[in-house]
């Protein structure tokens, strides 16, 4: 009896997904959709707002990364002024984005999929959460914890606020590090460091008992992109975009961020609200690419000068998942060793002799009428594009968001796995929970990627081979 | 004495409020005493349980979706919190409302700014269907508690959950406690 199967709503991921596996008549998966369900149109109202509101509206697209909203709002902004920032209030944003990076990583394995590795893709849904990883393994869950705090103080310290704070502007940042403030943050590095280093050994220890899941779990070549810095290295807030190939030849590089529209194309398709970025070169759907943490790993040359633990785990992150990684478990993999390098990176910003200077933003007015800011955001490049008219008020707003470029790729990953795992109407719960775990391997920000958040994660709805709703299966 | 029933759920927001409830951080583990997360994002049930006490709603209502899932909150707890600022008077994502013609919103994003396919979504799973306005959520369900913010901080939230647990229902006072932004 054919039937399509809607995992509805895709849970512990950040926003709504929706999953839709479409069976034949013998029961074998025709084909898997992942879909999101929510709009909200930030592009269209942002227009007729002052240039200067829009680091503070763009945030509230995600209050998982709205660091990354304010980067890319203020560099546009920076751009329109035509200024040249305080080499101290870059740095300070180059630290409130590491810290970032760091807590939004740290959500993701400890809060979101550490308990799929600590019960199994199998267990009960019932204590698969954090609220049962704090019950089965307590010092784990506190070590996961406290480490996302570090990076919501480093935020917090700097901006006033954990999330949403109103800090980042166009010229800089409104206020310094304190001396206070920088002793806190150094204080609380050793620890830090130390619960990456954990995670990682846990996570590298059970490489061998998921080794099929690593197999098929969005396996699959692919284009990367992500920005670099001067001489390649691992780059998160400035540097020029480039993309390598599946197997790490660069195929483009040194890409202006201002001319995104040469190699970024965006596709609709029918049945969802994200778009679907590819690399225009190649046209679609041939111009796949994938951002992120498994992305910037692959297209950096080197993690960059002062982060020796992150160098050594980077190179062998190399040697196990095959040079250039194309397996989208090793997702969760590259952001720990992202973690580490912030937390490095961040160690040695507080030990420059610079870092309280308080002269930390220039002042200008509206030089330029359009501009394009970049920065990458935990899960991926981030684009924002403003036109303004000559008294800052913004005429046009494009968005290209982290998530929505791996939109390809999920569903991709969706279809490899419900095709390997699913035969046959009965469908045992373990495996609806692994093309969910395939979705989290991306720690996909959904209400980033429609610039929307909506209904409930991941619910299960048959269709029939001929498009009919037969059953609804739902779980919990 | 069993634990309270706490359940939380997002729907027109951004998930801010979500994670200011995480930066409770090691509070959690208190919590974890005294209540237990019977639904929301970060567990893995699919179904709103009937015996909810209290329930964390984030967002304002945007689309069909929000207002079926706010009505079935609503019928299914005991206490129901408006939590965060977009429950609580609609924020950010109200400004879609003074656009005239809705259909433009959706027409910059899928016809103007794509290069491939361009065309509304609409298929038969993808997207619900948009309110004409975004409203807090107060229009649509009677709210037991709002709590400002946006988002609230971890601070506001544990003062907020500590008098539920302790069955009393005083408002919050002071500009610490309410206010929004
Ligand atoms: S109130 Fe603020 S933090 Fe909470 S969901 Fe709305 S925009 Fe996000």
């Amino acid at each position: 009896m054919p039937k399509t199967i809607t995992i509805d709503p895709v849970t512990r991921v950040e926003g709504h997904g929706k999953v839709t596996i479409r069976l034949n008549d013998d029961g074998s998966v025709d084909q898997a959709r992942f879909h999101v369900a929510e709009f909200r149109g930030f592009e269209r109202f942002c227009e007729g707002r002052p240039l200067e509101e829009m680091a503070g509206i763009t945030a509230r697209i995600c209050g998982i990364c709205p660091v990354s909203h304010l980067m890319a709002s203020a560099k546009t902004g920076d751009a329109i002024y035509a200024v040249k920032i305080p080499p101290t209030g870059e740095k300070l944003r180059r630290v409130m984005n590491l810290g970032q990076i760091i807590q939004s990583h740290a959500l993701s394995f400890f809060h979101l999929s550490s308990p799929d590795f600590v019960f199994g893709l199998d267990s009960d849904p019932k204590d698969r959460n954090i609220f049962g990883v704090m019950k089965a393994d307590p010092d784990l869950a506190r070590k996961g914890i406290r480490l996302r705090q570090f990076g919501q103080r480093v935020i917090e310290i700097l901006g006033g606020k954990k999330i949403h704070p109103a800090w980042v502007a166009p010229g800089g940042v409104r206020t310094p590090l304190t001396e206070e403030g920088r002793q806190e943050i150094i204080s609380r590095v050793a620890e830090s460091k130390e619960t990456t280093l954990l995670a990682l050994s846990i996570f590298k220890g059970m490489l061998d008992q998921y080794k099929d899941e690593v197999e098929v779990f969005g396996n699959f070549p692919s284009l990367f992109m992500s920005l670099v810095g001067e001489d390649g290295e691992w780059e998160h807030y400035g540097g020029s975009v480039r993309f390598v190939d599946s197997q790490g030849n660069i195929v483009a590089d040194k890409l202006d961020p201002m001319n995104y529209k040469q190699y970024v194309g965006e596709a609709v398709e029918a049945d969802s609200y994200l778009k679907f970025p590819y690399y225009m070169p190649l046209g679609y759907p041939d111009g796949i690419y994938r951002v992120g943490p498994l992305a910037r790993l692959n297209t950096c040359s080197h993690i960059g000068e002062g982060a020796p633990l992150a160098a050594a785990e980077l190179m062998e992150f190399r040697q196990r998942g095959g040079g250039t990684v194309n397996m989208s478990l090793y997702y969760h993999y590259a952001r720990l060793i992202e973690i580490l390098a912030g937390v490095e990176f961040i160690e040695r910003y507080m030990d420059d002799p610079h870092i309280t200077d308080t002269r930390v933003r220039s002042i200008a007015g509206i030089n330029q009428l359009e501009a394009v800011g970049v920065s990458e955001a935990p899960r991926g490049t981030l684009f924002h594009h403003y036109a303004v008219d000559a008294d800052g008020m913004i005429t046009k707003v494009n968005l290209i968001i982290a998530t929505g470029q791996n939109n390809l790729a999920i569903n991709n990953t969706v279809d490899q796995i419900a095709k390997h795992y699913i035969k046959g109407p009965e469908i045992p719960e373990g495996m609806l929970n692994r093309v969910e775990a395939g979705v989290r391997a991306y720690d996909p920000c959904l209400s980033c990627s429609t610039h929307a958040a909506g209904q409930m994660p991941l619910k299960v709805t048959l269709i029939g081979a001929d498009g009919s709703i037969l059953d609804e299966v739902t779980r919990g | 004495m069993d634990k309270i029933k706490l359940a939380t759920i997002w729907l027109g927001g951004c998930s801010g409020c979500h994670m200011s409830f995480l930066d409770l951080d090691e509070w959690l583990f208190n919590l974890a005493e005294v209540a237990e997360m019977v639904y929301g994002p970060v567990v893995d049930a699919k179904e709103i349980p009937d015996d909810v006490d209290v329930f964390l709603v984030e967002g304002s209502l945007a689309n069909v979706e929000n207002l079926e899932m706010v009505r079935e909150a609503r019928r299914k707890s005991k206490f129901l919190i408006a939590f965060g600022d977009c429950a609580v008077t609609g924020n950010v994502p109200t400004m879609r409302n003074r656009i005239a013609k809705q259909s433009t919103v959706l027409e910059r994003s899928y016809i103007e700014t794509a290069d491939v396919q361009a065309q509304i979504p609409g298929g038969m799973h993808t997207a619900p269907q948009l309110l004409s306005k975004v409203v807090p959520i107060h229009e649509a369900v009677k709210v037991d508690m709002h709590l400002p913010g946006c988002p609230p901080s971890a601070a506001r939230i544990k003062a907020a959950i500590e008098e539920l647990m302790a069955h009393h229902y005083e408002p919050l006072t002071g500009e610490k406690m309410i206010k929004f932004g």
